[in-house]
């Protein structure tokens, strides 16, 4: 347990600093169980979370091996079917989601100047049920019949009629990981509206807690139609309802309608948190104020309002019909517009600022121009027509790859660079830090820049093997996996060596950070802001 | 109010939107058949029941193409009598499929349409068809099933050829048993 | 349980240089259609039009980062909005959407278009393999994957069109407008030929159309693309764009090939004859889920060898083969295999892997059990 050993140990240095505050953390597994503390359970999820990356980086290492050349050389089509849902399934709801959840947890409070999540008990629910729901779903490995094989996206009836038995678990853990994701939205938009500072208005927050509010909105709003779609899911299954099944008067596609209308909010729920990381580091890493505060306030809400009227952008090639297809192609383009706002504020705020080039902001530039080529490549698969090649091909997986690893990835570990030295107290290992951006960078690019040529070629997604024109560009992909995936082992290394020592960070820690988590100690104590900031 | 109160107040008012959001995701179901009503998506027939005549159309002729698709593990040979209907909008016209079980058992079926493209749905009226009722058939028994439909005159003017599809699902009662229950009994008979 | 089954022969074998390698290509075909072209212009506008803007943007970005660095003694200055600039930077990305949205939709609108027809093409998915019946025509078969099984097993050498060629071709006329009508018969697949840029779900119980006109003859192949579960990498498409006057010939061929195929059937067959037959049917029809050894993927497949249905009661036997077996995988063979393939694989499979009935199912005794059922009809 080097967790609790040394990060028990930091806190009691914070506990003698501070003994005028309450009490510091509890000793043993008891202080974990029980903790209310939201640095706690901040810790909690990013811990997790970084065993999720680790877990589904595995499987998507096993995915690239069998892909290095054509032919089937370490795994059966069906295995890597499990493979390709489970990789999927784990690196959104148990990698992403629970990373954001986690950088939440830790730094609103800090930034708003609360003393802790507005609902310290239900936050300690929503983390420990998350660890049950991912064992269940691992646990569909070892089943007779395998785990889940039928994608991320499970669309029925593959999904249905054509399961393995370990559907209804899978479906369990769906159920499970939305309560736990719903008690964390309602928990985070509790803490921003009722628990800031005096003083701390609305329009003084800071981007990254503006990201997450709307966040938060977006998540009560769609997981639960995602526990519902399961829900109809678990009843075709065993209670012989026909919402999906053709037979019964049910229908497929109807599922698919039902699955995007969740799935693409959950797509910006994966990336709007990852905008205010960036917003909130490009300004410290420039010496400038943010550039254009409002408007990129603006731009996150309407990202999330359209993200509401473009589910069927997925289904272009189910049969809509003409006039409905011509609506999602406008409405998809339409949110290159806030997004686009979004990229050129961040450019203006670096421009005439005064640059340094810290291993958060690398990661918060590679994130800019690679998020932005992963937003091209959007609005290319936005155009109806042309989405109608690259629907379900590689070109596919490039787009979402690029918004989700150098995107959403890119910002949590930007995130955690940047804030690592407000939880330890050690100043960052910057040569280390900036050989893990070096390789991540080479390695995520050699990954994934080669798979636009192989979609464009034809390739389609989720095969096990392929045709020979292919070779080429899987074997560089396969290499540049493997590069970024072994990388990240710097990463985790890094990031325990932080926590176990290291030069004593000051409270300010970067130069030209500024807000309200940088007015306390580092590492922050066990409790922060008891009595509120003055906010002005 | 006190932060507390303000809390619970909050916390109340997001359950209850999630709960509605779950209700919402339920909601979708028959918002769906509305939506592919009004635009026609996916073909779904919701024209059903006897109809007014208003005179034919006697300048356009529309092709109505007529087929028949078996699902999976359904046995049964199943086809229209004719392939293809050349009819103008407003006339009444009656076609059958037929249907014979090979198999050595009684077996039920349901038929399911659907109409290609999706648009033109809203303009077929089924006055009759077999697809309303399941249809049972002894081991070696053949039928045909009836249909009888009317293309509105409504139809638009770019719309020359209708797809009609039956797929024919296997329900018969002794096909309870859901196929991931087989796939744990071990599935051993083949 | 094996989790991971590691296919332990082929090893060395694919370390070896691959014999046949195709040309690759890093860009989108501009096919052999009208639609096909405009899909190629329109990405390629929209290519260079995410390029520019690319440019602009990283550009300055770059630049600030040369020339705006604190180590250069850059200082900041402290400007951090600007309502004009703003707005400007939200209308020129709107203005140039539209300028995108409008040949868009004008070839959206094309597509969706497929009146005047002259042959219309039922297109229906199987897992895993496509069924394609010429409506009006009386010609219906099924195409299968035709790489052979040890090609993916890297026991042989890969072929130049692995895992892209099937055993019998769409064969399709060219400069005729053929209207495609997709379905499915059990999970969604989604039929896809890159170079006519046509891509349509396939959907169980539901009828989609799509449609394409060949300017070129030749061989257009293409993927299921839609996960539709073991084999979903394992089913292509392949079609042979023909002349007019040569789809005619073709058509008259292969109507003749069907005839002569249902005239075999009446001739006494040995049980070496049936055996040796039966081996490639089932190769291509059954060892997907069978396995090649027969000894299946439990659960969800089977075992073959030694089964009680294949060592067993062959009339049962027959009937799952014909019939297949409702709620689980097996499929009804009746239509997709003629009288001589059924009799031969059913007699492979009572007679391969000590299987040793010895009995021998004679294609007529086939063509009774599926005229019995025929005279039913006409009752």
């Amino acid at each position: 347990m080097a967790i609790s050993d040394t990060t028990g140990g930091m806190d009691t240095t914070a506990g003698e600093l501070h003994e005028e505050h309450h009490h510091g953390p509890a000793k043993g597994i008891g202080r974990w169980l029980f903790t209310t503390n939201h640095k706690d359970i901040g810790s909690l999820y990013l811990w997790f979370s970084l065993l999720m990356f680790l877990t589904g980086g595995v499987m998507a290492l096993l995915i690239r091996a069998e892909l290095f050349q054509p032919g089937l050389q370490l795994v059966e089509p069906g295995f890597f079917n499990q493979m390709t849902t489970m990789h999927g399934l784990i690196m959104v709801f148990g990698a992403v989601m629970p990373a954001f959840v986690g950088l939440a947890n830790w730094m609103i409070p800090m930034m708003i100047g609360a003393p802790d999540m507005a609902l310290p008990r239900m936050n300690n629910w929503s983390f420990w049920i998350l660890p049950f729901a991912f064992a269940m779903l691992v646990s569909t490995l070892f089943m007779d019949g395998g785990a889940p094989n039928f994608g991320w996206t499970f669309y029925a009836p593959l999904s249905t009629t054509y399961a393995p038995p370990s559907v209804t678990y899978f479906i369990f853990a769906i159920h499970i990981m939305g309560a736990s994701s719903i008690m964390g939205a309602i928990n985070i938009i509790a803490t921003i509206l009722n628990m800031r500072a005096p003083g701390m208005t609305m329009m003084k927050l800071p981007l990254f807690v503006w990201s997450w509010l709307i966040t938060a909105f977006l998540l009560i709003a769609v997981m639960p139609v995602l526990a519902g779609v399961v829900t109809m899911m678990l009843m075709d299954i065993h209670f012989g309802t026909s919402f999906f099944n053709a037979a019964g008067g049910g229908d497929p596609v109807l599922f698919q309608h039902v699955f995007w209308f969740f799935g693409h909010p959950e797509v910006y729920i994966m990336i709007l948190p990852a905008f205010g990381i960036i917003s909130q580091i490009i300004p410290t890493f420039s010496r400038k104020k943010l550039f254009g505060y409002a408007s990129m306030v603006y731009a996150t809400a309407s990202i999330a309002i359209l993200s509401f009227l473009v589910w069927a952008h997925h289904m272009f090639t189910v049969g809509l019909p003409l006039v409905g297809e011509l609506f999602f192609m406008f409405a998809t383009m339409l949110i290159a517009v806030p997004t686009g706002v979004k990229v050129f504020n961040w450019v203006a705020t670096m421009f005439r600022g005064s640059l340094t080039f810290e291993t958060p902001m690398l990661f918060a530039i590679a994130f800019v121009v690679l998020f932005t080529i992963g937003g091209f490549s959007g609005l290319m698969l936005a155009i109806a027509p042309v989405d109608f090649q690259y629907h379900d091909t590689y070109f596919v997986v490039a787009h979402f790859h690029y918004v989700l690893v150098p995107g959403a990835i890119f910002s949590i570990m930007a995130a955690v660079y940047y804030w690592l030295p407000k939880w330890t107290g050690h100043q960052l290992n910057e040569t280390m830090g900036k050989l893990h951006f070096w390789l991540s960078f080479v390695g995520v690019n050699i990954t994934f820049f080669p798979m636009h040529f192989i979609g464009l070629a034809g390739m389609p997604r989720r095969i096990p093997d392929y045709a020979l024109q292919f070779a080429d560009f899987n074997m560089v992909a396969s290499i540049g996996a493997f590069i970024f995936g072994f990388s990240q082992l710097l990463f985790v290394w890094n990031v325990i060596q932080n926590v176990r020592s290291g030069e004593k960070a000051t409270s300010q820690v970067w130069e030209g950070a500024e807000g309200l988590e940088w007015t306390v100690d580092s590492p922050a104590p066990y409790h922060t802001f008891s009595t509120p900031p003055k906010v002005d | 109010m006190t932060v507390r109160s303000a809390n619970r107040r909050l916390i109340t008012r997001l359950l209850l939107a999630a709960v509605l959001m779950f209700g919402f995701g339920f909601a979708l179901v028959p918002l769906y058949d509305v939506f592919c009503r009004v635009t026609g998506l996916n073909g779904k027939i919701t024209n059903t029941g006897p109809v007014e005549q208003t005179g034919v159309d006697t300048q356009r002729l529309v092709k109505v193409r007529m087929i028949g698709v078996n699902n999976e593990g359904m046995p049964w040979q199943f086809g229209p009598i004719d392939s293809l209907v050349e009819v103008n909008p407003g006339e009444m016209r009656q076609t059958a499929f037929q249907a014979s079980n090979p198999t050595g058992r009684s077996m039920v079926a349901q038929a399911i349409p659907s109409v290609a493209p999706g648009e033109a749905a809203q303009y077929l009226h089924k006055v009759n068809c077999f697809c309303f009722n399941s249809q049972t058939l002894a081991a070696g028994e053949s039928v045909d099933m009836p249909l009888l439909f009317v293309i509105d005159k409504e139809l638009p003017e770019h719309i020359r050829s209708i797809t009609l599809s039956y797929t024919l699902f296997d329900i018969s009662p002794d096909k309870t048993a859901s196929r991931s229950e087989e796939v744990q009994m071990g599935g051993s008979r083949i | 349980m094996g989790m991971i089954r590691i296919i332990s022969r082929s090893f060395p074998l694919t370390l070896l240089p691959l014999t046949a390698r195709a040309e690759w290509t890093l860009n989108l075909s501009p096919g052999v259609t009208e639609i096909s072209r405009s899909i190629y212009d329109l990405h390629m506008t929209i290519f260079w039009i995410c390029v520019a803007i690319g440019c602009v943007v990283f550009g300055i970005m770059f630049w600030s980062i040369f020339h705006h660095r604190k180590s250069r003694g850059a200082k900041a200055h402290h400007f951090h909005e600007h309502t004009l600039v703003e707005v400007i930077w939200t209308l020129i990305p709107l203005g140039i959407l539209v300028a995108m949205a409008v040949p868009a939709t004008a070839t959206l609108v094309k597509m969706y278009d497929p009146k005047d027809a002259g042959l219309d093409v039922q297109v229906t998915g199987y897992q895993w393999k496509w069924r394609y019946q010429y409506l009006d025509q009386d010609l219906d078969f099924f195409s299968n994957l035709a790489t052979p099984r040890e090609q993916v097993s890297n026991e042989q050498a890969k072929s130049e069109n692995y895992l892209l060629e099937v055993d019998r071709h769409l064969v399709l006329p060219t400069d005729t407008k053929i209207r495609f009508l997709l379905t499915a018969n059990d999970v969604i697949h989604s039929w896809w030929v890159p170079a006519l840029a046509v891509k349509k779900d396939a959907i169980p119980g539901f009828i989609n159309e799509a449609w394409t006109q060949i300017d070129e003859p030749g061989i257009y192949r293409g993927q299921c693309a839609e996960l539709c579960g073991k084999d979903h990498g394992f089913m292509p498409i392949v079609v042979e764009a023909v002349p007019p006057e040569e789809f005619q010939q073709w058509l008259a061929d292969a109507k003749a090939e069907k005839a002569a195929a249902a005239e075999a059937a009446n001739r006494s067959w040995t049980l070496d004859e049936l055996m040796q037959r039966g081996e490639q049917v089932y190769l291509s029809s059954c060892a997907a889920c069978h396995q090649a050894s027969g000894e299946g993927l439990p659960p969800a497949f089977p075992a073959l060898k030694n089964s009680p249905i294949a060592v067993g009661d062959v009339g049962a036997h027959i009937d799952i083969v014909l019939n297949g077996k409702s709620g689980t995988a097996m499929q009804a063979f009746r239509d997709q295999l003629d009288p001589v393939e059924l009799a031969a694989v059913i007699t492979y499979e009572r007679n391969a892997w000590g299987n040793s009935t010895g009995e021998a199912v004679s294609p007529t005794q086939i063509a009774d059990r599926l005229g019995a059922a025929a005279e039913g009809e006409g009752n």
